[in-house]
């Protein structure tokens, strides 16, 4: 079998299997759909702080502002629910890159740990905010209309819709990162100060970035929010503690700055999680602690970042060319 | 031949410390100026304020007849004008060639143009210039672990990349092998000539800026303490003085 042919057997097999998994394992499809949303979570978060080499420590920020937009649009659009949700998310989506456009402004002067700072208190803001705004359910949160159908089918379409998004944005960031705004946001990473003085638009680049990696986000959050049912200001919206944290944490993981990276990341981090909790209860924060000190201590550069090290051949690189 | 860059009293103070005093002294389109001047006497801080990188305190920098002075080190390098640096600076974890993409001259003509692919002249041109200065064997290698020659040499070739009217070097042989010495100066006067490209080189070595500059400039204490032909500024007394050492 050629390489290409094995390539399309692979894609077909692991496509084969996203679709086939609801339905051989139907007690884990919801834990298969949070796996869709933590890849979301894990891409968008490397995207700034791989190939950027921004840490943001309040891309949960741009989560909740979708799982609000999208709320409150199906609470007074008055549309049918399918209809409500999917533009509901589109909305969300938008109002989360604007609002990371806006933040951009001035936040991504901020260099390094700067930025890292200015950005942790985002998500806690946000959640103060919203938790005391009326017009968005202020401390009791909102919840979401009713999923117009049976429980296992709004298990399938939440698991498919997530599947769908995670794809998407795995898609988008892989034609991204071919072309030469790829380049240029590694350039930014690499000496910000140097591609400044090349002439790239910097400003502009990270301004992008950070607008492309809300977007996604503040669908995922959309989604989120009905996937939950219910949007509390502090522990689902602005989630800063979990969900805040958990994104960085699996980009690291997986190993910073790469494609598949995050990917690998999410899977892992969701999956021995989910083990903790299962076998481990009452000491599962614990345990996910001591895993979180092991990975930064063994594996700094990441799961994907270790091997390439190894085994730099395998990942195209290239030695001296003779 | 026109002036290409007029730098007229150019004043830069460091906190007490004037790194610049009133300097004057300009660049002919074409030609390749020099720059000397002992350690510390603001050659690098000139180059500096000439590509923006900080605001000067006083005087006005002329760049094809308009004063940039004003403007940001980006907008700058779009209007042709470039530096490298005495401490090479390169995009250390991507691969050599892909900082030669990067430096492609239509990335200063905004965002949309990186979603353009490259064309295959733009391809071209990048692995020439990698061969020009040496590197072509090194291309798929990050060029964070190219030895700091190489890296400077990398800098260079980014350089012209980027299709510059005007480039200012500081320092480009040190930390050069001494065997390659004369390859780069071969290699500046080439470029000046084939890429048609304004040169103007800080430079330590005497050996290397006598033979490659048509007119020098010698700053010490940041002042300007002579200007002209290598020879009338090698064989001024206050040159020798300050710079070579009394005798």
């Amino acid at each position: 079998m050629s390489r290409s042919a094995a390539r399309y057997a692979a894609i077909g097999g692991a496509g084969l299997l996203v679709l086939a998994a609801p339905f051989l394992a139907p007690a884990f499809v919801t834990q298969f759909t949070f796996l869709w949303l933590m890849i979301v979570f894990a891409l968008t978060w490397d995207l700034m702080g791989g190939q950027l080499g921004y840490n943001s420590f309040g891309n949960i920020l741009f989560f909740g502002i979708g799982a609000y937009a999208c709320a409150v649009f199906q609470r007074d659009s008055g549309l049918g629910y399918y209809e409500a949700l999917a533009l509901g998310a589109a909305l969300g989506g938008v109002l989360a890159a604007a609002a990371a456009a806006f933040l951009g402004l001035g936040i991504l002067g901020l260099r390094g740990h700067y930025f890292a700072i200015g950005t942790l208190g985002l998500g806690i803001a946000a959640g103060e905010i919203a938790g005391g705004w009326d017009y968005v359910g202020a401390g009791s949160g909102m919840t979401v209309p009713l999923f117009p159908g049976a429980l296992e089918l709004r298990s399938l379409f939440f698991y498919f819709t997530l599947a769908a998004l995670a794809l998407a944005t795995f898609l988008t960031l892989r034609w991204l990162y071919g072309t030469r705004f790829g380049l240029a946001l590694n350039a930014v990473r690499d000496d910000e100060d140097k591609a400044e003085a090349m002439g790239l638009y910097t400003a502009r680049l990270k301004t992008a970035a950070w607008s492309l990696s809300a977007f996604f986000l503040g669908i995922s959050g959309a989604l989120a929010g009905n996937l939950i049912g219910f949007i509390d200001p502090r522990d689902v919206a602005f989630a800063g503690a979990t969900y805040g944290v958990w994104m960085v944490l699996m980009a690291i993981l997986g190993g910073k700055g790469t494609l598949w990276g995050p990917v690998i990341g999410a899977a892992v981090f969701h999956i021995t999680q989910e083990i903790f909790w299962t076998y481990l209860l009452g000491w599962q924060r614990v345990a996910l602690g001591l895993l979180i000190v092991a990975i930064v201590v063994f594996f700094p550069q990441g799961i994907l970042g270790t091997l390439r090290e190894k085994f730099p051949g395998r990942f195209g690189s290239k030695a001296e060319v003779q | 031949m026109s002036l290409l860059l007029d730098v007229k009293g150019v004043t830069k103070r460091f906190g007490g410390v004037v790194a610049n005093d009133a300097v004057s002294l300009s660049v002919r389109e074409g030609e390749i100026a020099g720059l000397i001047g002992p350690n510390g006497s603001g050659k690098t801080t000139l180059f500096s304020s000439i590509v923006g990188a900080h605001p000067i305190d006083a005087g006005a920098i002329l760049y094809e007849g308009r004063d940039i002075s004003s403007l940001r080190i980006s907008e700058i390098a779009r209007r042709g004008l470039t530096r490298t640096y005495q401490q090479t600076r390169i995009y250390g974890q991507m691969p050599v060639i892909d900082n030669m993409r990067i430096s492609a001259p239509d990335v200063k003509e905004g965002i949309l143009p990186l979603f353009r692919r490259a064309g295959r002249a733009s391809e071209a041109r990048a692995r020439d210039l990698l061969s020009f200065v040496g590197l072509y064997e090194k291309r798929d290698l990050l060029a964070g672990s190219l030895s700091f020659g190489q890296q400077k040499l990398l800098e260079f070739a980014m350089a012209l990349m980027s299709e510059p009217k005007m480039l200012l070097l500081d320092e480009p042989t040190a930390g050069i092998n001494p065997t390659l010495i004369n390859g780069l100066i071969d290699r500046l006067k080439r470029a000046n000539k084939e890429f048609g490209v304004t040169l103007f080189v800080i430079e330590h070595n005497m050996r290397v800026i006598m033979n490659l500059a048509d007119r020098i400039t010698c700053l010490a204490h940041g002042q300007v303490l002579a200007s002209g032909t290598p020879d009338e500024v090698r064989e001024d007394p206050r040159v020798l003085d300050a710079y070579l050492g009394a005798q």
